[in-house]
């Protein structure tokens, strides 16, 4: 089995090395400050112990207010598991540092964030828009990408086949 | 004399025989040699994250069968894990084999996809790719008895599968399993032993361990490279951990090695099929959670929605292309608050540009036809 | 062969020709009428030929190609879709022959035209049977080698008119391919004409007679090498490099359609028709066949070897990849080449030898062949093993199977063993 390491293990290992790198834990994630993650990634990538140097997936999720990078990670000599996340808090303008330089393969996922999410990753060496043309009005993935005439907004209001309930998104 | 020569741009794609789809690559070429290569995509971009925003966990499932339509099956099931992790479910013991099966009997119909695809990538005027049709067909006439479909399956539900598959599937099956080992020693001495296929294959597209771990690649062009990783035993789901099976890796990391791979990988499917068709057991399809929201009077089934609590979960699983990860964040709505695809197709196109580079446009093509693309799922 | 010289011999078709120029000539008029006439008949006799042929080759080969491919190939038109050739041809030639804007029209009309011709000259000296063929020339096989060499002048120009890449990247890759196999081919034909002694390609079939030998026999090498110089001719695969489907959608003709493909459809069957006829009267012994001759008419026998060769053709194209094309000029340049150097320094030693000592061919020849294909088959080992293409990179292998999560089993190319490297470390 996978063993999947637990968000406060994660932090204890990086407070002695990186000790204000670290913003919140739970036993699923840590979330790590945007200006220090290049290093937690070093980290992260090189240290013997824990060795993730697999990138599995990297994505972002639109939180209305700011947006979160979520990175998992998988050490395959090591077979365990992580999440790490940050967080930008312009949501007009999101930016996060890019991890290309520790993980070849965040290259075409960043790429997929920038042009669904349009988070900017500072540093990655070829940011364009990878499944829609450049000039695409927005960015899909937002929540707020075409706003519906009456403030509403993408997402289910309520449960198939329940009855009542009103017909409008969840503005 | 020096001669003046300049480069050119030849658009290999989204019309083109060997494209698997609407794929586009841009090679710069000086002569025959590639020295600059991109790659476009997108024509296939249904924006499936935001649609599955719009739609309950269980009105998703189809969409899973159609970012890898060439692998339903597996589609289906990383999404339903994903979904179970979020909401704690546990299958009964029975659907669990059947997801097996079902995800076996994919992978194999799946890797004939990809191996005859890439003996016609090689020059082969279709006759492996027709040979392997015959016996994909066989294994699509058993998802059809089992679920209705054949390509776009959308047989896993939340907590089981749609229904349990009819008694005249088993004897089916065992006749199918028992036909395939000959057509695999047909297989393995038609395209391995070839000379040309050698000649085209081995040495091109070589990626070390190191590389292909860096790339994040995953599945037979991880295991091409020599890395023994994969899933199904380092992280086994359903009941992987009671089946013998063993890990098939390369040892070049070149395009003949991702074939050798699957090739190897089919083998070791059918075992693993054989070995489920034994040790099945009867008993409910549907867990109990499922089946206590099923409408009242009617047979039991998935139901329409269910109530995942807020949270969040990646599920990861061996697809025939790799790692096929669903990550989905619920905030305890009724659909999923993001969805998000991890596809192996799409990943496994990292390396792409630096193998192209310096190649022939005759190695590009058997370098794209190694990697296995299926262009619903790179573009989703 | 006793010659009956009746119109209706048909063991000899030239007979009811003679019986009927002869009337022209009776009927008096000046000489060069029944000059010009013989010369049309034979024309339209082998044009006849062709077309019918081509259909039902077309047929053929869809049909065992798709027996080859676990499927049924055209059933549909006419009974057994034997209808399907004619389908075809009508559909292309009511289908619209685009031209590209940009292309250069008139060679662009021009390439499918000259494709067309050398494919059908070539049939003016192939004998069809004794005395059977157009124009008897005593340069024959110089004229074959000259003749088909123009297909590459045609396909640069249709490749070049297109104003597109792929056809582009397609004549380009047909010109080399097809420079490099014309030597291939001069110098299997070379042996030939040592031993026979003539460039008449009815004089060759003649020695072949005499000698109760086929030519194969004697020269396997030969024979080997001028198969596949013929294959790169007529693009066939494993040497359909320049229309690569899979890799330059249609090489050479991509921007052609309609009737305009369809020439260079059927001047590809028609190229294959003509050299599978030179490798019949070459080296299988023409329109003899030990003795069947007497009873059976000479163009039959040679029909079906031809055919015959032609169906080695369709096979290929069932059943092999592709090579690429510096793999397919290295093997002109660095591995036919040198063989058939050898292989012509060794048949004029032979030629020499018998010619200066005199000895009888009954005894002469049975060595003659032991030794050459003694020699072929050292040749051809010996030369792959030294080229190292038998050497364990460039043999299949299988896949590793493992229980050990993690290790890595990569070899560099310089290692040795399928060990694990690197195994797997206790978390």
């Amino acid at each position: 089995m996978t063993a999947v390491l637990s968000g406060f293990d994660l932090a204890h290992r990086l407070q002695p090395k990186l000790p204000d790198a670290v913003v919140d834990a739970t036993p699923e994630w840590v979330e790590v400050k945007p200006n220090r993650l290049l290093e937690v990634c070093t980290f992260l990538r090189d240290d013997p112990e824990l060795d993730f140097r697999f990138l599995s997936s990297l994505t972002g999720v639109d939180w209305l207010d700011h947006f979160e990078v979520v990175y998992h990670l998988l050490s395959i000599s090591r077979n365990q598991a992580t999440t790490l996340k940050t967080r930008c808090d312009d949501h007009d303008n999101p930016e996060a540092p890019s991890v290309v330089a520790v993980w070849r393969g965040a290259h075409l996922q960043e790429r997929e964030a920038f042009d669904l999410l349009g988070i900017r990753f500072q540093g990655h060496p070829d940011l364009r828009r990878i499944f829609l043309w450049e000039g695409f009005p927005g960015h899909p993935l937002r929540k707020d990408w075409l706003n519906f005439p009456g403030g509403q907004m993408a997402g289910l209001e309520r449960y198939p086949g329940e009855p009542g309930g009103k017909l409008e998104g969840r503005g | 004399m020096a001669m003046k020569t300049e480069p050119f741009v030849v658009n290999i794609g989204p019309q083109h025989p060997s494209t698997h789809g609407v794929f586009r690559m841009r090679l710069t070429l000086d002569g025959e040699r590639i020295i600059d290569a991109d790659m476009v995509i997108g024509y296939l971009h249904r924006s499936m994250e935001k649609l599955a925003e719009e739609r309950s966990y269980t009105q998703n499932i189809p969409f899973t069968d159609r970012t890898d339509y060439v692998a339903a099956m597996t589609g289906n099931l990383a999404y339903v894990l994903a979904v179970e992790k979020l909401c704690g479910i546990e299958p009964p013991e029975r659907a669990q084999w059947l997801r097996v099966i079902m995800s076996e009997l994919q992978r194999f119909a799946s890797h004939l996809m990809a191996v005859g695809v890439f003996a016609n990538d090689c020059g082969t005027w279709q006759t492996p790719v027709m040979h392997m049709f015959r016996e994909r067909e066989k294994i699509l006439d058993l998802f059809e008895m089992a679920c209705g479909a054949r390509l776009t399956t959308n047989y896993m539900r939340i907590g089981g599968v749609s229904r349990d598959v009819p008694p005249e599937f088993m004897p089916a099956a065992h006749k199918v399993i028992e036909e395939l080992p000959k057509r695999m020693d047909e297989y393995e001495n038609l395209l391995l032993e070839n000379e040309i296929i050698i000649a085209r294959s081995r040495g091109i597209g070589v990626l070390t361990p190191e590389v292909a771990i860096d790339c994040s690649l995953s599945g037979p062009m991880l295991r091409g490279s020599g890395v023994a990783w994969d899933i199904r035993k380092a992280d086994p789901y359903c009941v992987y951990d009671k089946l013998e099976f063993d890990i098939c890796v390369g040892t070049d990391g070149d395009a003949y090695d991702r074939f050798l791979v699957r090739l190897a990988e089919m083998r070791q499917s059918i075992h693993i099929v054989e070995q489920c068709l034994e040790m099945m057991p009867e008993g409910p399809v549907h867990s109990q959670i499922t089946t206590a929201t099923a409408q009242p009077g009617g047979a039991p089934s998935a139901p329409l929605a269910i109530r995942v609590p807020a949270g969040e979960a990646y599920g990861r699983i061996e697809s025939p292309r790799g790692e096929l990860g669903y990550y989905i964040v619920s905030d305890g709505g009724p659909a999923p608050y993001r969805f998000h695809i991890r596809s192996p197709s799409y990943i496994n196109l990292t390396p792409l540009r630096d193998l192209a580079i310096g190649t022939t446009v005759a190695d590009a093509i058997v370098i794209l036809g190694s990697i296995d693309i299926i262009v619903g799922e790179i573009d989703r | 062969m006793p010659v009956l010289a009746k119109w209706y011999d048909l063991r000899d078709l030239g007979n009811a020709v003679g019986a009927f120029l002869d009337w022209i000539r009776d009927l008096g008029g000046p000489d060069w009428i029944p000059y010009v006439v013989s010369g049309l008949i034979g024309i339209v006799a082998i044009l006849l030929w062709l077309l019918v042929s081509q259909l039902a080759f077309i047929w053929i080969e869809r049909r065992v190609i798709g027996r080859m491919q676990a499927r049924i190939g055209p059933n549909r038109v006419g009974p057994w879709g034997l209808l399907q050739p004619i389908a075809d041809a009508l559909k292309l030639l009511l289908k619209e022959a685009i031209t590209n804007r940009y292309a250069d029209k008139p060679l662009f009309w021009l390439g499918p035209v000259l494709i067309f011709i050398p494919a059908l000259v070539v049939f003016a000296v192939i004998p069809f049977g004794e005395g059977m063929s157009l124009a008897d020339l005593n340069v024959g096989v110089l004229f074959v080698i000259a003749i088909t060499s123009i297909n590459a002048i045609a396909i640069f120009i249709s490749g070049w008119a297109s104003n597109n890449k792929f056809a582009l990247l397609g004549s380009m890759r047909a010109i080399a391919m097809l420079i490099s196999y014309e030597l291939v081919q001069a110098f299997a034909l070379l042996g030939v004409v040592i031993f026979a002694g003539s460039m008449r390609l009815g004089d060759i079939v003649a020695w072949q007679s005499e000698f109760n030998t086929w030519m194969f026999l004697l020269q396997p090498l030969a024979l080997v090498a001028f198969l596949i110089a013929s294959a790169v001719e007529i693009n066939r695969s494993p040497m359909d490099i320049s229309e690569a489907e899979s890799e330059i959608v249609a090489g050479y003709h991509t921007e052609y359609s309609g009737i305009k493909f369809g020439f260079f459809y059927a001047a590809e069957y028609f190229a294959a028709f003509a050299v599978s006829g030179v490798v019949v009267t070459l080296f299988l012994g023409g329109w003899t066949a030990w003795g069947l001759e007497e009873w059976v008419p000479g163009w039959l026998i040679f029909l079906s070897k031809l055919y015959l060769v032609f169906f080695l053709f369709i096979w290929t194209r069932g059943t092999l990849p592709r090579l690429r094309i510096d793999q397919l000029m290295a093997f002109s340049w660095k591995f036919l080449l040198e063989l058939l150097f050898i292989h012509i320094l060794v048949v004029g030693a032979q030629v020499l030898i018998w010619h200066e000592g005199d000895y009888p061919a009954e005894v002469v020849l049975p060595i003659f062949a032991v030794i050459n294909w003694t020699l072929a088959v050292a040749l051809i080992v010996g030369w792959a093993t030294f080229m190292g293409h038998l050497s364990p990179e460039r043999r299949a292998k299988r896949a590793v199977l493992t229980q050990e999560l993690g290790a890595i089993y990569y070899r560099p190319a310089d290692g040795h063993g399928d060990r694990p490297t690197r195994p797997l470390e206790e978390a």
